[in-house]
């Protein structure tokens, strides 16, 4: 069962939905939405800390602080709250496996 | 059309600072290039919503949605008629000798300059509360951006805390679209607000229409408070504990918080180009030096919340006043300045008004205790900041290289000015005695192939 996203969405509903995969999952988003809102749609954390035992869930989403950056499943990273979500995307709220 | 031997002036920023910039230029017969991160052009007040979506600029902006749209729309046409180059999604990430190195999606670029104008704003103003790392704690614009640009609330019950014109504004809108506000934490005292009453009464529309904003929070605000622990569990915030102007210990459960205390201007390119910087005493914090017009020195020219943190209508202002600067110094007929001078000036001491009012919590800093997590990118404590006071003395730049404050992913933009505050209470000096943090490129996280891919 998909525990209970972070965000609770007040206005613009009615819009086409997106698939996504969150470490393998397929998760629900909605066109427009960046990819730090899809991840939140219906989970608590974006990303671990490298430095404590916090999950980490963005900070200031004007990308300044750099708090959002998650892994994608290539092995490259995105800053979640500039980029919009996209069809098929694949990311990740850990580093890949076999990362080379 | 501008002559083949034109200037290059570019424009970093296009928020209502970088826009009005543009367009006296583009008035001018000149052809500026401006570069933005955002994906269209407004800023973060300003701020515009993806394609598709369909709330109105009344629904999004309130009472300011007649400047949204006017920014907005003149932009736009500015950039479809060809009147400018307008580099979307791009972020500058190191100035030097002349040339910018801006980062987009197909990599690095350099971009040479003969004038720059940098309109790059500002954001929140942190103060650090032990347990502001953990998952649901966000910036008071962060609520902002997130309701405006995606129609959501963060959280499904919201405690909003700090100072500043932000911590009303976002309460009021967060009611408004529905969301569930359990509180709104001031750490200013009300004797404290009456003191900016002076500054304030320069604009006093503004001045009343955040009273009433104000009272559309009810019970939920409260000013003088103290903010004492953020409580977290595995996936992050559960409650805040607080005391209120009574003394009373407070646990308000959320999963939730906003915070923020004003403004902190965006520096680190003004630090690149090489801009010279002076402590200010009633924003308590390092900012850029410039004339009146926003001049610099070597071509370089600051506008906007970037250099003096006079808000979105001061912004428009001083990016016509930045441009006219330049358009003078080029030789080149340069509109009026002196009403635009004037409204300023008004502008100066409604932003002083506010400073006063809302101050930045020194002693709440300067008495964070040593546990608590001051560089959110690093998890470096506060005790690890005084402890390398000790070690390397009231200098910024040694604390940095000691404890790793301001060397993580945000470069210090959220840590800094808290940090030495504790550098300054331990080595018995002043913040600007202590110094500030130095920029270094990149400004902004720049993947490796990026530059493989550099033309």
């Amino acid at each position: 069962m998909i525990a209970a996203g972070r965000i609770v969405r007040l206005a613009e509903r009615d819009r086409a939905e997106v698939q996504f995969l969150l470490d393998g999952e397929i998760r629900g988003a909605l066109a427009g939405d960046t990819v730090l809102t899809a991840m939140l749609a219906s989970g608590r954390a974006l990303r671990k800390s490298e430095f404590g035992a916090e999950p980490r869930a963005g900070f200031c989403l004007m990308g300044a602080c750099q708090d959002c950056w998650v892994w994608q499943e290539e092995g490259s990273r995105l800053r979640a709250c500039t980029t919009p979500v996209a069809e098929g995307m694949r990311l990740r709220t850990t580093p890949p496996e076999n990362w080379p | 059309m501008s002559e083949p031997q034109a200037p290059r002036i570019v424009i970093v920023g296009a928020g209502p600072a970088g826009i009005r910039a543009a367009a006296t230029l583009v008035e001018a017969r000149l052809h500026p290039v401006v570069i933005d991160e955002a994906n269209r052009a407004g800023g973060q007040i300003y701020r515009r919503p993806p394609a598709g979506f369909l709330r109105t600029p009344e629904q999004l902006y309130g009472s300011e949605a007649a400047k949204a749209r006017a920014l907005h729309v003149h932009f736009d046409r500015l950039a479809e008629e060809g009147r400018l180059t307008y580099c979307a999604r791009s972020s500058v990430i190191a100035v030097h000798e002349g040339r910018l190195h801006v980062l987009g999606e197909g990599g690095v670029q350099v971009i040479g300059y003969d004038r720059l104008i940098l309109a790059t704003g500002a954001s929140d103003r942190m103060a650090p509360i032990p347990g502001w790392q953990n998952a649901g704690v966000y910036s008071l614009g962060a609520a902002q951006i997130a309701l405006k640009a995606q129609g959501v609330a963060l959280g499904r019950r919201i405690v909003l805390m700090g100072s500043g014109p932000l911590l009303t504004l976002v309460g009021a809108q967060l009611l408004k679209a529905g969301a569930d506000v359990a509180a709104v934490l001031d750490t200013s005292p009300w004797h404290r607000q009456m003191q900016g009453f002076w500054g304030l009464s320069a604009r006093p529309i503004i001045a009343l229409r955040g009273l009433a904003l104000r009272a559309m929070l009810g019970g939920r605000y409260h000013a003088g408070v103290r903010l004492e622990r953020i409580e977290a569990g595995a996936s992050g915030v559960t409650a805040l504990r607080w005391r209120d102007a009574g003394d009373r210990e407070r646990i308000t459960a959320c999963d939730m918080i906003g915070m923020g205390w004003h403004l902190r201007a965006e520096t680190h390119l003004a630090d690149l180009a090489g801009c010279a910087f002076a402590y200010d005493e009633q924003w308590r914090q390092w900012l850029p030096k410039a004339d009146e017009m926003g001049r610099a020195g070597n071509g370089v020219y600051l506008a906007g919340d970037g250099v003096r943190l006079l808000g979105a209508d001061g912004a428009e202002v001083a990016g016509r006043l930045a441009a006219t600067a330049c358009l003078a110094d080029l030789g080149r007929p340069a509109p009026s300045v002196s009403a635009d001078l004037r409204k300023l000036a008004r502008l100066e001491r409604f932003a002083r008004g506010l400073a006063c009012a809302f101050p930045w919590p020194v002693a709440m800093v300067r008495t964070l205790p040593d546990e608590a997590i001051v560089c959110r990118c690093e998890n470096v404590t506060a005790g690890a900041v005084r402890e390398s006071a000790d070690l390397g003395g009231g200098d910024a730049n040694r604390v940095k290289s000691l404890s790793r404050a301001g060397m993580g992913r945000c470069q210090g933009r959220y840590c800094q000015l808290a940090a030495v505050e504790l550098v300054a209470t331990r080595a018995g000096c002043t913040p600007g005695a202590v110094g500030r943090f130095r920029g270094q490129a990149p400004v902004r996280p720049a993947p490796i192939g990026a530059f493989l891919q550099e033309s």
